[in-house]
């Protein structure tokens, strides 16, 4: 049964002393070939949970097995199976950007030429800059060659930490269509961020917070489930207007969301009256439309949910 | 009323690099301003001019009124940074890197204790104050780091990507420390990642290359691009369409 999944894991807990519990009871497994997102901030337990699947810590409870092997027995195996992308950048900075590759190529026992059509896409980018040091690259260059270290030599399961961290919008974005093509050739990628908006990319994802799972589906899953009226709203005084909105009683919860504050209400009513209280605050320019959830909407209802 | 920030056609060279390419713009006082860009295209090198870190290599900038290249130690004092490493001491704690900073700004003894008691009621972390900055969780740490930054009550703040990594609660409350005290007068210099937190800055610049490809309103660059939201601006901005 286990072997069938490229990543098993069951009821995983992790302390560290007495205070932090990194990881209470983590369970979920990624399928073959599958692309899951674990979307959590700082302090999540993103990165634990990584460390243990990538044989670098031990869990205090629970199992898990990578491509059937079980973590703790042979952590051999999967050393040699999967690819590790670390969240701090971990290249040899004073190697050149071909020297990294063929360091990693080698240790693996394998050659840049036995696997280059894996990262020939990728490489492609990176061939001008092949004599650059690894340290002299920018970060979204950075991160491109850590992901052909990566993948040099075939591994079965890709295991990438926060790897569109400090990335600016264009170069995350290349990153990810790059981990679509990866996913093609049935490598099961496991990958963490920060980024709400890269959840949607994923094929599932699992939202963590505070060590704890808070839902694992289909990012559009997660999206249609949040349930309650959802309206855009803003004014010319954005400052007071959230102010104003926590205040609204039939109001449920107030966010500012780019140039709009998501107001959700704890049933529908009608936008005159949201109109009409705001303009008794004297607020001027006000502009009220319904609105889309977002994953972002989705995560804090089940943040504050969990608080409560 | 005197600009905030001016600068003209301001420019820093490394070697025969051009990291940043005769940069011209204004920001207003009290303005919420987003300086945007790709990674590399030269936002910490500009911000290191206007802070008086790093002399430029050739054209003019004042910040509140003084000049980048004469008057750095003025720059100094009239303004906060907040910077990408995080800038607090670890092993103090929130309490003493509070009477610190508040010491290392020249505050008088009376003025930082009467910041301690409001910094730390502001932000509701009472339970922390006798809690060594390494304990306490990132938001934590950000929020705190914010209001170090601003306890002098400079003329301009500056916030090299404050939100990296929060998560989205975290990240609002941030921001709306930035409206509160943008709100109070102060200007709000920031740079960010997360194209939605554009979108809450009164004007935004986009850096290409070390040129300004772009300034104007959220609003505005929307329309002109014929873009749904910055994200889309930032993208056929940083990436032409071939």
């Amino acid at each position: 049964m286990p072997t069938s999944q490229a990543i098993q894991v069951d009821n995983l807990s992790k302390r560290y002393g007495k205070d932090v519990q990194a990881l209470a009871q983590v369970s979920f497994e990624v399928g073959r070939g599958e692309l899951f997102g674990l979307i959590g901030p700082d302090g999540a337990g993103k990165t634990t949970l990584i460390r243990i699947l990538a044989t670098l810590l031990l869990a205090d409870e629970g199992q898990a097995t990578v491509n059937g092997w079980e973590v703790r027995k042979n952590y051999r195996k999967i050393r040699s199976h999967i690819g590790y992308m670390p969240g701090r950048f971990s290249l040899y900075q004073d190697l050149s950007v071909e020297e990294n590759l063929r360091f990693f190529a080698t240790i693996f026992g394998s050659t840049i030429e036995e696997n280059y059509e894996l990262i020939r896409d990728i490489y492609v980018q990176l061939e001008p800059f092949r004599e650059r040091k690894a340290g002299k690259l920018s970060g979204g260059m950075k991160q491109k060659l850590a992901l052909c270290c990566a993948l040099i030599h075939k591994p079965v399961v890709l295991l990438l930490d926060e790897p569109t961290t400090g990335v600016d919008p264009v170069s995350r974005q290349e990153f990810w269509e790059m981990l679509q093509r990866l996913k093609e050739k049935d490598i099961a990628i496991l990958v963490s961020t920060p980024y709400m908006d890269e959840a949607s990319l994923c094929d599932r994802v699992a939202l963590i917070q505070k060590g704890r799972l808070l839902s694992i589906d289909q990012p559009g899953k997660i999206v249609s489930a949040f349930d309650k009226p959802l309206l855009a709203i803003r004014t010319n005084d954005m400052y007071r207007l959230i102010h104003d909105l926590r205040a609204f009683e039939p109001g449920h919860s107030a966010f500012p969301f780019g140039e709009y504050v998501h107001l959700s209400l704890r049933q529908p009513i009608w936008p005159e009256a949201i109109h009409a209280y705001l303009a008794g605050k004297e607020h001027t320019g006000i502009e009220i439309k319904p609105a889309q959830a977002t994953i972002e909407d989705a995560f804090m209802e089940l943040m504050t949910r969990e608080v409560m | 009323m005197l600009p905030a920030i001016t600068t003209d056609k301001l420019t820093k060279r490394f070697g025969d690099f051009t990291a940043v390419d005769q940069i011209t713009f204004e920001v207003n006082k009290g303005e919420i301003f987003g300086f945007l860009g790709a990674n590399g295209a030269g936002k910490t090198t500009a911000m290191r001019m206007l802070n008086g870190l790093s002399r430029p290599s050739g054209g003019q900038a004042a910040v509140a009124g003084f000049d980048v290249y004469r008057e750095t130690e003025k720059i100094k004092k009239h303004i906060g940074y907040m910077s990408q490493k995080f800038s607090l001491y670890e092993d103090l704690t929130v309490r003493e890197n509070i009477q610190f900073y508040g010491g290392i700004y020249g505050l008088p003894g009376k003025e930082i204790r009467r910041q301690v008691q409001e910094l730390i009621g502001g932000l509701g972390m009472q339970a922390y104050a006798n809690t060594l900055v390494k304990s306490i969780p990132l938001g934590w740490k950000q929020k705190l780091s914010f209001s170090i930054a601003i306890m002098h009550r400079p003329e301009i703040v500056f916030l090299d990507e404050p939100t990296g990594g929060v998560d989205p609660i975290t990240r609002r409350q941030f921001w709306e420390m930035i409206y509160k005290a943008a709100s109070e007068g102060m200007t709000v210099f920031v740079t960010t990642h997360y194209m939605d937190e554009a979108e809450y800055c009164d004007r935004v610049s986009i850096m290409v290359d070390g040129r300004i490809a772009a300034l104007d309103r959220p609003r505005a660059l929307k329309e002109q691009f014929g873009a749904g939201s910055m994200n889309d601006v930032f993208l056929q901005l940083t990436r032409p369409k071939p």
